[in-house]
């Protein structure tokens, strides 16, 4: 007897939910001082001493949360536009959306800085506007290249470095405190983020994640050409856009939130595939592949080093070795994820 | 009007185009239910476009294609994914699919978000992989196969949708010759045992001798001649089809005529 097709699906859902938990529990058991699993659970209900129940819930509680989701959309974002543009290499964090935000997100702190109005724009909305006004100017870039491919990536490629030069301009007009903050910001870091931080991608996700959900079935034939999944009757421009959209949201989202916490979506989704032994990308799979590796990371910096690093420096120590891997790779065929 | 007005799929004045370029003029044509029809004709005749119209990929500039009678374009999509199945050239499959993976997407058109996967779309798939000989590579990645492997897979896929009519794009394609004749033999046996009708392209035109009851020959985007391979295989059908001076042999063993080309016609 022979498990369906999507089994595999579901046990690697199942077994990286349950690593999940196990590192949400050690990561709220360590930090300066380490609790043990019974006071956790005590401090957790508010019990026991007042300072390791100040710890357990006003210090680490919200950085794991904040930590868990952020990574959750990075991750999901990510192994959506991978899937849909059919490139490993097509994330968020690649394609320029991450440099969008942040120069948008670095710019109202630059402007804001000087007084005035922008300085009052909200940082969730800013990444926001960044992030969508860097997908649009990719796709209006790439319209000519047939909206896929790796046309499409080059741009993106070339606009994300663009951008990175206008973020850079940007830090060198600022005064040291405000460049400095603003340069740990762009590292990705949840250094000093709370639930104020974390509420924006909650909703955010709460209303993309359902879209992303039901068009799972239609976004997994997406893996053939478009000759093949339209006899299927499957409308595959609209799944597409629909889809990047959704991508582009999350992760402009995620980035107000935590900063353009680099290699997350790059990797997530390629580990999921992986995982899951399957040919697409499973997006909560790699929603939870995604929160594993910036709870990891984040609580690896904020506890074996003498100081708290970025979490995003650690991401991408991982991350970069493998963005070379996939660069270097001979590619076996077309539309190889 | 075409030949075949009441088959099931049929198409009258098609004209067809890519932007300003037409490829195809006034194609009236129907597919005979139950029958193996091979489509012939040079390059760029047009008949991979026209196949295209077919099978609903391609909306015609003048003409309709009708499906049971009402216009294909006419009918919600999903039905047609469960009436017409299509099998495109050389398909490719990305890495990491599995043979049993790839069959089960065939499924697609039976499936919803809410309905993801039924004892029904099991029963298919394991008859699928069946039909074709596949059961025993089920397990392995579809880029691991060899060329005819592969093809047969793709078939499976194919068969999985369990469609009654089901369009093949040059299914021997890249094949060496005994793996274009497992191919088509499987196709021939899909038409036999079920009764699909089945239409396809085909470049070589003895293979489409041997495999058709029904040839329908296209040059110039348009449609030259249609019939029984028996009936309009002739030196002149190579001439004005092909624009190739040869002969017409019967095959004594197959009974069947095969076509000798020995030069090509200057014009």
């Amino acid at each position: 007897m022979r498990l369906k097709p999507r089994a595999s699906v579901v046990v690697a859902i199942l077994v990286a939910a349950l690593l999940l938990v196990a590192v949400i529990t050690l990561a709220l058991s360590v930090g300066d001082r380490a609790t043990n699993p019974v006071d956790l659970v005590r401090a957790l209900a508010g019990l026991g001493e007042e300072n390791v129940v100040y710890a357990v819930r006003e210090v680490r509680l919200p950085r794991v949360v904040i930590a868990v989701v952020v990574g959750a959309a990075f991750g999901i974002a990510g192994g959506i536009s991978q899937g849909v543009l059919r490139n490993p290499l097509a994330s968020p964090d690649v394609l320029g959306v991450s440099a969008g935000a942040s120069v948008a997100a670095v710019g109202v702190m630059a402007i804001g800085a000087l007084g005035g109005p922008i300085g009052l724009v909200p940082i969730p909305v800013a990444t926001l506007i960044g992030g969508f006004g860097a997908a649009a100017l990719i796709a209006a870039l790439g319209f000519g290249a047939g909206f896929r491919g790796r046309s499409l990536l080059l741009v993106g490629i070339a606009l994300s470095t663009a951008l990175t030069g206008i973020t850079q301009y940007l830090l060198t007009r600022m005064d040291v405190a405000g460049a400095q903050s603003a340069a740990s910001w762009l590292t990705g870091s949840l250094n000093a983020r709370g639930w104020g931080d974390t509420l924006p991608v909650l909703i955010g996700a709460a209303v993309i994640v359902p879209i992303v959900l039901m068009l799972g079935h239609s976004a997994r034939a997406l893996i053939f050409e478009e000759d093949l999944t339209t006899n299927w009757g499957i409308r595959g421009s609209v799944v597409r856009v629909t889809l990047l959209v959704c991508s582009v949201a999350l992760a402009a989202i995620a980035t107000s939130a935590a900063g353009p916490v680099g290699f997350v979506a790059l990797v997530s989704g390629q580990l999921a595939r992986r995982a899951a032994r399957v040919a697409d990308i499973p997006p909560i799979l790699s929603g939870i592949v995604g929160a594993l590796i910036v709870l990891v990371a984040d609580t690896l910096a904020r506890t074996v080093f003498p100081v708290q690093l970025p979490v995003g420096v650690l991401t991408a120590i991982v991350g970069a070795p493998y963005l070379l891997y996939l660069l270097q790779r001979p590619r076996r065929g077309r539309g190889a994820l | 009007m075409s030949l075949y007005p009441d088959s099931r799929l049929n198409g009258e004045g098609l004209r067809l185009s890519y932007g300003d370029r037409n490829i195809v003029e006034n194609l009236s044509v129907g597919f005979p239910d139950g029958k193996v029809t091979v489509i012939v004709g040079a390059n760029a005749c047009g008949k991979s476009t026209a196949l295209r119209a077919f099978s609903r990929l391609m909306k015609p500039e003048g003409g309709v294609v009708t499906l049971d009678g009402k216009s294909i374009a006419d009918h919600p999509s999903k039905e047609v994914a469960k009436t017409l199945g299509l099998l495109p050239q050389s398909p490719t499959a990305p890495e990491g699919l599995s043979v049993r993976d790839l069959v089960a997407r065939g499924r697609h058109p039976h499936q919803s978000w809410w309905k993801q996967w039924s004892e029904e779309d099991k029963i298919a798939v394991d008859a699928a992989l069946e039909a074709t000989g596949m059961t025993d590579l089920a397990d392995r990645d579809v880029d691991e196969l060899s060329g005819g492997q592969r093809q047969r897979a793709w078939i499976a896929m194919a068969v999985a949708q369990e469609t009654d009519l089901l369009l093949l794009d040059e299914p021997t394609t890249y094949l060496d010759i005994a793996h274009q004749l497992d191919v088509l033999d499987l196709v021939a046996r899909l038409n036999r045992q079920s009764g699909r009708t089945i239409v396809m392209v085909l470049h070589d035109l003895n293979l489409a001798i041997r495999y058709a009851d029904h040839i329908v020959a296209m040059r110039g985007g348009k449609l030259i001649v249609e019939g029984p391979p028996k009936e309009i295989i002739t030196r002149e059908f190579l001439a004005e089809v092909f624009g190739v001076a040869g002969e017409v042999v019967m095959d004594p063993i197959m009974g069947h005529p095969v076509v000798l080309p020995h030069s090509t016609i200057a014009r």
